[in-house]
């Protein structure tokens, strides 16, 4: 760096040699206002070792300078210039004229180096002597351009003659920089000047020069911005016009432009497509008493309009501090999660917050709003009348079953013994024996009072139904099994009774010459099974289902369900042993008969309904239709005038037949398939037995006067049999004396409740 | 026969509806102002009872409105009024189209206006159904006070809004008619009984909306032009009800000093009034400057004694409502910056306490933190540097629960940094078998007039059993194996002696009633059984619903007890 800057030094001071040089001879010729000059320029030489560089602090400085330059040289400079060619012609010519051309040049050029560096300080202009500007500031002749082209050269240009002008040595850094700010009193007034990279100290006139034009004011002092305006014209009329040119036509008449325009407003104001400026409602915005005077009559037409529904009240969920059963558990809250938004039953998740300036915004809220509002103008309205009822009111009033007694009330016995799920079950008519049949092929006879099985018949086969002879004077019972009838004939009574029974077994045989005696056979029994006390095989084409006796005790009907044949119920006479099948078309699927009490008719229950044939006319005098789909049993009441059916879907009929041919009432007890129904011959009761394991029992009382309707009251459910497989009770049947109930079920018991 | 044939559909109840495609032609109006017109005038669709009929046999989904409404419709001044805004749009776009800017300007001028007064007048044809229909104004009004001046809707509509709900704060300030509160998490619940209706209120918390996008503005902000309209005339006439200035003025006194201090924040005197309104902090001109209390004693009619004992319970209940009209009375309230100052402010000054707050946080504060003579300090941070000695430091809730339950609740369960007490909703009214939160039944003790010195004692009580519970365990475990010892002696002892007279007597004596029951309930069973099918629905039904609130109180009660055992383990786990 001192190298570098001991050599820029003896540059410079080579320069100030020759500008040492340059001055003695031009000394002379100066005139007065120069000497200011000759100063500046020593004071330039003095410091211009120092203040070379300058270079960012002045770079904002250096815009205006320039332009304060550019100023400079048009006015300025040049002039100075022209003026010192002139004196330069007018002196050196009369003085020293030997000067060769060298010379005036280097003069012309040191002296336009002063101009540039001292720029212009004499006011002095003499505008006729303008050259061209291309001569302004050669001293540098490679021209308007960028210097950073020559910023890896140690030169920054060529002087006239072609030499290079050295880049002074910069030797300034920060520091210099700074201790220059700090120290140099002329530090603000110092500019950088780029095309010969040298640094230029402004005199205060210059400075004076820069503020001015800075802002705005023209850079002659002497120039008087407010010279007297020369009144050209004026308020005075003159004696002449200023144009010698007449008037127009078109300013004497009115416009036709004009009139049509104006037209055309007026006609847009008449037909009101222009409205005049509309006056400021003031009342609008304004609040008065609305409801000064009230008055009812507008209240009259407002009987329809139903006003919207408040928004329900938030309950504790909603709290931001909620109580802790209200929060979610992790389970509730997956399942709100996982469910549709209109399933959810609260909106929101509730949650707690320990303390108020934690609780966020609801993200939902302007959503809710919205919806409310939705609600308001979509939403039908509709007034509905809640049902406010007592539950107990709807109740009915029944008789107390307490006030009805006696009605079985609980088990007393259990008969156990069999295997297989007892189907069938039938009461002596003396009440002292109890017979049953099951699917483990055995017929049982059980005594009542003790639960003693007395005697075990096998009869080879699953016992669909058994049914005891319910003329007392006679033992006999009839046992379906497959597709034999077995009429049995326990030796369980005394003597009179058996030997009536035994004379009614050896009545007459010959009827054998009847129409369907190729179908059924009458045999009697030998061997071992009459000694278990078969008395008699009655064969039949297809599997019998159900054998019932008629009151008397001579006739037996029995049934084998068949969709296509008519062949499905026959009618036997025991003493004369005699089948006969009364009917000579298929009706339907018969699932179960039975015997009118006392008048010669006989109920056919088919799957839907129920028909009653008189059998001493041989037709048909009603038909019942049960309003189930498929009916399972039937009883008939001991007065024959009321009939109840069971159906396998769940329901139990009663029908009065003095009535209708609909049911007088259904009952909806049970909840499975009702299996069976019994009626008391003697008590007013009728229970009805069901796959769901119960029996219930209903008090059902029949009055003798027409018009008054049958009373029915359920009085027990009686619970005991096991379900198995699915099956609870397949038959019920009532003691003929006491107001007891046997049951049997498919868990293979037999119960007695009393 | 003759005659001419009857057409389907052209007599019966097809006549009494209008599908909204029908009715919007008939009006000559395009959906959206239809939409508009049905929303002003409250006019909403009607569901037929037979549809497939109304429908002309179709079932396809429609809406229908009564004919009658419609034909309603046809003479409002305001369809006209629609109408002509369509066509001032069509020339203002035709203007704009055209460049021609005067006639912009003067279009712009002329824009068409519409007044709802005779709309309202007409909706609410008397003060009492105006009031009744008011909690969605007042909620709307509140929640576009809250929106940002940009963007959803005009400035001048959320600043109305402002306004009128400022007003609406002050008359109850002014007439001290709030009954409760709920801080819930969707934002603030406020009741009032102005003039014997609750009107209820919900106001979100102060925090800016992200604006959804399936959320129709327009329907919101037609609902608002409404809403605004409506309170407004409820305003005014609420105020003048109470002899108030309408528009609200500041007392004078109170004004002057205000003006004193703060004229310098605000450089708009119409906005620093709205400002100082909403400070809630000073109470409302008069017309009449003198103020009576007017003490509407309740007359008493000599009566029937069923009357009387309703009377006397109506003048306790009007007792009970005076007193907590002064609940804060006398209280000096300071709240701290983090606390909801609106809400709080509102609050206290409702019930007649005093309140301040900090300057900085809003005009209108009416004494310094320093001041000594505070006696209640609102928080809700942690803890606190500096605390004055004579003063409670007290979370918010405190406030809300204490008006929810009309007496000044004891502090200690709301000091800082305390575990508040669940808040309750005071708006659920518990019948018989609905579950009812314990911390509900304390509070309904503590208004019997229990002292809370019980509860003091009950939790003392409570902590000495958990200190004695450990040795009633021990207790416990002796007592068990003494039980252990005394079956295997009976066990032992069986074949000797039995206690005969011990059991056989209570058997007798509770067999009988028992018996009954049993019996009354199988009787009752088998009467269910024979009920009509009709009447069985309906039953079953009822009950089904009764059986389902036991099993939510059943549910709830076990969640209590499941979380209460928890928390009771865990206190002695900490403990030991």
């Amino acid at each position: 760096m001192e190298e570098r800057s001991s050599s820029t030094r003896s540059s410079e001071q080579r320069d100030e040699m020759e500008m040492e040089k340059v001055l003695e001879k031009t000394v002379k010729k100066r005139s007065k206002e120069e000497e200011e000059e000759e100063e500046e320029i020593f004071n330039f030489n003095d410091k211009g070792t120092e203040k070379e560089e300058e270079e960012k602090q002045e770079e904002d400085l250096s815009d205006s300078e320039d332009s304060v330059f550019s100023g400079l040289e048009d006015s300025g400079s040049d002039s100075a210039e022209d003026e010192e060619d002139e004196e330069g012609g007018s002196d050196h010519k009369g003085a020293e004229k030997e000067d060769d051309e060298d010379r005036k040049i280097q003069i012309e050029e040191v002296e336009e180096e002063e101009e540039k560096m001292g720029a212009v300080t004499e006011e002095k202009e003499d505008e006729y002597k303008q050259d061209s500007s291309d001569e302004e500031d050669i001293r540098n002749t490679v021209g308007n351009i960028p210097m950073e082209w020559y910023k890896d050269f140690p030169h920054i240009g060529y002087n006239l003659d072609g030499k290079k002008i050295y880049k002074p040595i910069r030797n300034k850094d920060e520091l210099d920089e700074f201790l220059d700010k700090m120290e140099d009193p002329n530090y603000w007034r110092t500019v950088h000047d780029k095309q010969t990279g040298s640094d230029i100290v402004l005199s205060d006139e210059q400075v004076a020069l820069v503020n001015r034009l800075q802002r705005g004011q023209f850079g002659d002092v002497n120039f008087n911005e407010y010279q007297p305006q020369v009144e050209f014209f004026s308020n005075d009329v003159m004696l002449h016009p200023v144009t010698n040119r007449p008037a127009d036509k078109r300013s004497f008449i009115p416009s036709l432009v004009e009139k049509e325009k104006v037209s055309k407003m007026v006609h847009a104001i008449k037909m009101g497509w222009i409205k005049p400026r509309r006056t400021e409602d003031a009342s609008r915005g304004r609040y008065y008493d609305l409801w000064a005077n009230e008055d009812s009559s507008i209240l009259a037409k407002h009987k329809m309009h139903l006003p919207a529904p408040k928004v329900p009240l938030p309950g504790h969920q909603e709290s931001y501090n909620p109580p802790p059963e209200y929060l979610f558990t992790d389970e509730e809250r997956a399942l709100w999660e996982q469910q549709d938004a209109s399933d959810r039953k609260l909106p929101f998740v509730p949650m707690k917050f320990s303390s108020l300036r934690q609780v966020p915004a609801f993200p939902r809220f302007l959503h809710e709003r919205f919806e409310r509002c939705l609600d308001l103008y979509l939403c039908p309205r509709q007034r509905k009348m809640r049902v406010n009822v007592n539950p107990e009111d709807l109740i009915p009033k029944l008789p107390k079953p307490k006030d009805l007694q006696p009605f079985p009330t609980t088990q007393s016995l259990v008969y156990r013994g069999h295997s297989g799920l007892v189907r069938s079950i039938s009461v002596s008519p003396s009440g002292q024996w109890l017979a049953s049949g099951s699917d483990d092929g055995s017929v049982r006879f059980w005594e009542v009072r003790s639960a003693r099985c007395m005697r075990t018949v096998q009869v080879g086969g699953a016992v669909k139904s058994i049914a005891w002879n319910p003329n007392p004077l006679v033992c006999l019972l009839a046992v379906a099994q497959d597709s034999v009838v077995l009429i049995l004939s326990p030796p369980l009574a005394d003597r009179q009774v058996v030997l009536s029974t035994e004379q009614l077994l050896s009545g007459q045989r010959e009827a054998e010459s009847t129409e369907e005696a190729g179908l059924v056979t009458w045999s009697d029994v030998e061997g071992e099974e009459l000694s278990q006390g078969i008395r008699l095989k009655i064969q039949h084409p297809k599997a019998v289902h159900q054998v019932t006796w008629h009151a008397k005790g001579d006739y037996l009907a029995s049934v084998m369900p068949d969709h296509s044949s008519h062949l499905q119920v026959f009618i036997h006479q025991v003493s004369r042993r005699r089948s006969q099948n009364p009917f000579r078309k298929n009706k339907g699927l018969v699932q179960c008969v039975s015997f009118h009490p006392v008048r010669p008719y006989f109920f056919v229950g088919t799957q839907r309904s129920v028909r009653i044939y008189n059998l001493v006319k041989q037709e048909m005098t009603k038909k019942l239709q049960a309003n189930s789909k498929w009916i399972s049993s039937m009883a008939v009441h001991p007065g024959g005038d009321h009939v109840i059916c069971g159906s396998y879907d769940c329901r139990l009929s009663w029908f009065d037949l003095d009535l209708s041919t609909k049911p007088y009432k259904m009952l909806r007890h049970h909840k499975k398939a009702v299996r069976a129904v019994a009626y008391h011959r003697l008590y007013p009761l009728f229970a009805s037995a069901s796959d769901d394991g119960s029996v219930i029992v209903c008090h059902g009382t029949v009055y003798s006067d027409l018009l008054q309707n049958p009373l029915i009251v359920p009085v027990k459910v009686l619970r005991g049999h096991v379900i198995t497989h699915d099956l609870g009770v397949l038959d019920v049947t009532f003691h003929p004396t006491q107001p007891w109930i046997f049951s049997s079920g498919a868990d293979a018991t037999i119960r007695l409740f009393t | 026969m003759g005659g001419i044939q009857k057409k389907k559909y052209e007599r019966g109840s097809v006549t009494n509806y209008i599908t909204r495609n029908k009715a919007r032609r008939k009006l000559q109006l395009s959906l959206p102002d239809f939409r508009r017109l049905c929303i002003l005038k409250g006019i909403y669709p009607h569901e037929p009872k037979h549809k497939k009929k109304v429908n002309k046999g179709s079932t396809a989904p429609r809406t229908f409105y009564l004919l009658k409404d419609i034909r309603f419709l046809l003479h409002e001044p305001i369809v006209g009024k629609f109408r002509e805004y369509k066509v001032f749009v069509r020339k203002l776009k035709k203007a704009y189209g055209k460049t021609e800017w005067s006639a912009v300007e003067r279009l712009k001028e002329n824009k068409p206006a519409y007044k709802l007064d005779h709309i309202v007048k007409e909706r609410y044809p008397s003060f009492i159904d105006a009031l009744r229909d008011i909690d969605d104004a007042l909620c709307m009004g509140f929640l576009f006070s809250t929106f940002a001046r940009t963007g959803k809707c005009h400035v001048q509509t959320i600043q109305l809004c402002r306004r009128l709900t400022v007003e609406w704060m002050n008359y109850v300030i002014a007439s001290r008619s709030l009954r409760k509160v709920f801080i819930s998490i969707k934002g603030i619940y406020y009741q009032a009984e102005v003039m014997g209706q609750l009107i209820t209120w919900l106001v979100p918390y102060q925090f800016s909306h992200d604006h959804p996008t399936d959320v129709d503005y327009r329907v919101m902000a037609t609902f608002t032009e409404l809403y605004t309209t409506l309170l407004g005339f409820i305003n005014f006439r609420l105020y003048h009800s109470l002899n108030l200035l309408y528009p609200p003025k500041l007392d004078i006194k109170a004004e002057s000093e205000l003006k004193e201090e703060d004229d310098e924040d605000y450089a708009m005197n119409s906005e620093s009034y709205l400002e100082k309104l909403s400070a809630l902090s000073t109470s409302l001109a008069r017309v009449v400057s003198t103020e009576e209390e007017e003490e509407a004693a309740l007359d008493k009619f000599p009566d029937e004694e069923e009357d009387l004992k309703k009377m006397e319970a109506r003048e306790m209940e009007q007792k009970q409502q005076e007193a907590q009209k002064k609940l804060f009375e006398g209280l000096k309230i300071f709240l701290n910056r983090e606390v909801p100052r609106e809400s709080l402010a509102f609050l206290i000054r409702c019930f007649g306490g005093e309140v301040s707050w900090d300057k900085s946080v809003c005009i209108g504060s009416a004494y310094e933190v320093t001041d000594e003579t505070i006696t209640h300090q609102i928080v809700d941070r942690p803890n606190i540097d500096k605390q004055y000695i004579n003063r409670y430091y007290i979370q918010p809730q405190w406030v809300f629960d204490c008006v929810n339950a009309k007496i000044l609740l004891p502090v200690e369960d709301y000091f800082l940094g305390v575990t508040l007490p669940p808040h309750l909703s005071p708006f659920v009214e518990e019948k018989e078998g609905d579950y009812v939160p314990p911390e509900k039944l304390k509070i309904m003790a503590l208004q019997l007039g229990e002292k809370p010195a019980q509860e003091e004692e009950e939790e003392e009580e409570e902590e000495e059993e958990d200190d004695s519970e450990e040795e009633e365990e021990e207790e416990e475990d002796e007592e068990v194996d003494e039980k252990t010892l005394k079956k295997m002696e009976e066990q032992r002892s069986q074949g000797k002696s039995l206690p005969v007279k011990v059991t056989a007597g209570k058997v007798k004596v509770d067999n009988p009633a028992r018996l009954e029951q049993e019996e009354k309930a199988e009787e009752k069973r088998l009467a269910i059984m024979m009920m009509k099918k009709k009447e069985k629905y309906l039953y079953d039904k009822i009950m089904f619903g009764k059986k389902r609130t036991i099993r939510e109180t059943n549910k709830l009660t076990a969640k209590r007890k499941a979380h209460d055992d928890a928390e009771k383990s865990k206190k002695k786990k900490t403990r030991k």
